[in-house]
């Protein structure tokens, strides 16, 4: 049984060169990515953010990895061992594997080898973004289960509470933009905003929808109830210390490069942008670091919300104002 | 059956004041519109720049009479130390860090103006709070407080200043700032 088309045209070892690639550019892009969140809260907050380790604090994420790297691993008596170990790398894997259908250009030829800039293009595309988020969160909540602690427990079950509230106002606001295009496929999407317009103008509600249901798919205030640390401690991963809590700390931040990924190629119109065609990954990557700063801008601003205003957020708000969108987008489509 | 709340008079019951219910088309673009009101002044913080004061490299300055670390002191022009070895200072200190051994000044090579002179004079800055009842209780101002306060260090042993170390110039100059500034 296939459940998906992948429809690989490189020769084996392009594609060992492109997870390769893939891989060395998110795993670097995450250290950046927690180096700006630090300064930018600073500069939020009226301070400079870390500017002592190395020529204006760049390598303090490097300091901080070390330091975790180096650090105890312990966990607590009576905890499964085995899944406490493996939770932290389930987020971790899945936050790296769906970085894979991100496209940061269309098909180019490089040294005469016709390459698409993306580790993979499924015909379930977007699909598989979402399957893999639902199955990071195994990863949060086998690690709260796995460490008995009743502030691991807490915050494991916030961490399912919140997948299933959100994942549905996810779903919901990208089908807008499957049934403009026709197709899953993150690349013919992004090819169809290049011929059309970049979808954040026609699906703008979509697009609001789901940036506020990836903020809180990954955990980032103002939702990031999982791990409140007003009441919780820190909620899934209050029992982890040392590399353990590190790929909990990578996985999240991963997360946010790829909904912000998944965002600028969805509704902000991926590779496409003024200047000649080269300039794409360049645009790609561009849009991504200013969904991320405002990822960054937010959690600056807005406080943790209750857990009921969380749920009623999710449920009583998104999920009509995206089935409302799927609606009116579907009467258009067949209207037009 | 009997009143349930005896206590309280039906005057003194008051309704409570609650926000805007959330929920409703109304309520979402509130919500909104304050969230990028909020927003708005998280930039603005940004715009108006950091206003960290970069420690070790830059130093806030202190006033003239913040009281540092103490100094002892000589006549300009004799060179002779002020401090007779009265002691006034040890018995006005509340924290008990003041040690000092008096002895006879010899006429020929006098340390100090008086009879008697500080033979040891230490502070043990472990113990001081600063409060500077010393300075006020010398009767020749031969013990100021200054303004240096990086007294940090490594041993507590270290932290026991000598009457040598006290007399002598401070290493750094600590910036001043002028009263009412």
């Amino acid at each position: 049984m296939i459940f998906s088309e992948v429809g690989y045209f490189e020769p084996w070892w392009m594609q060992l060169a492109k997870s390769l690639v893939i891989f060395l550019v998110v795993f670097n892009l995450v250290p950046f990515v927690l180096l700006g969140e630090r300064k930018g809260l600073g500069r939020f907050q009226h301070r400079y953010g870390p500017n002592r380790v190395g020529a204006f604090g760049l390598l303090q994420p490097m300091a901080d990895i070390g330091k975790l790297i180096f650090k105890e691993q312990f966990r607590p008596r009576g905890a499964n061992g085995w899944l406490f170990a493996i939770a932290p790398v389930i987020s971790m894997m899945c936050a790296a594997a769906t970085v894979a259908i991100i496209p940061f250009s269309d098909t180019v030829d490089i040294f005469g080898t016709k390459t698409g800039l993306y580790g993979l293009d499924p015909s379930i595309g977007i699909l598989y973004a979402f399957a893999f988020g639902g199955i990071a969160f195994y990863g949060l909540m086998l690690g709260g289960w796995a460490s008995v602690s009743k502030y691991s427990f807490l915050g494991a079950m916030r961490a399912a509470a919140q997948l299933i509230s959100y994942e549905v106002a996810q779903g919901l606001s990208i089908v807008g933009v499957v049934m403009m295009v026709g197709s899953l496929s993150l690349v013919d999407i992004v090819n169809w905003q290049g011929e059309h317009i970049a979808f954040f103008i026609p699906q703008f509600f979509g697009f609001i929808i789901f940036m506020i249901a990836g903020f809180a798919e990954t955990n980032r205030p103002p939702f990031d109830l999982p791990e409140a640390d007003a009441e919780l401690v820190a909620g899934y991963n209050t029992e982890y210390g040392g590399m353990r809590f590190g790929s909990y700390f990578m996985a999240e931040y991963m997360e946010m490069v790829v909904v912000s990924g998944i965002a600028a190629a969805m509704f902000l119109g991926g590779w496409h942008g003024p200047g000649p065609d080269w300039l794409g990954p360049i645009w790609m990557l561009a849009k991504i670091m200013i969904l991320i700063c405002f990822f960054i801008w937010v959690r600056a601003t807005l406080p943790r919300l209750r857990y009921d205003q969380l749920m009623s957020l999710g449920w009583k708000v998104l999920l009509p104002l995206a089935t409302l969108n799927v609606l009116v987008t579907a009467v258009l489509v067949v209207v037009w | 059956m009997a009143d349930p709340y005896p206590y309280l008079p039906d005057d003194s019951i008051v309704s409570v004041q609650r926000g805007p219910e959330p929920g409703g088309i109304k309520g979402v673009y509130r919500a909104f519109g304050e969230t990028l009101r909020g927003l708005k002044t998280t930039m603005a913080r940004v715009a108006e720049g950091p206003v960290t004061i970069e420690y070790p490299e830059e130093k806030t300055p202190v006033y003239p009479r913040f009281r540092g670390r103490h100094k002892l002191h000589r006549f300009e022009d004799t060179g002779l130390e002020k401090c007779v070895g009265c002691s006034l200072c040890a018995a006005a200190c509340p924290a008990d860090c003041i040690r000092v051994v008096a002895a006879e000044n010899d006429p020929d090579d006098r340390v100090s103006a008086g009879e008697r002179y500080a033979a040891v004079y230490e502070i043990n800055l472990a113990r001081c709070i600063f409060c500077g009842y010393c300075e006020v209780a010398c009767p020749f101002d031969a013990i100021t407080m200054g303004h240096e306060y990086e007294m940090a260090d490594y041993n507590r042993n270290d932290l026991i200043f000598t009457k040598e170390m006290l007399l002598a110039e401070p290493i750094l100059k600590v910036p001043l700032r002028n009263e009412g500034e």
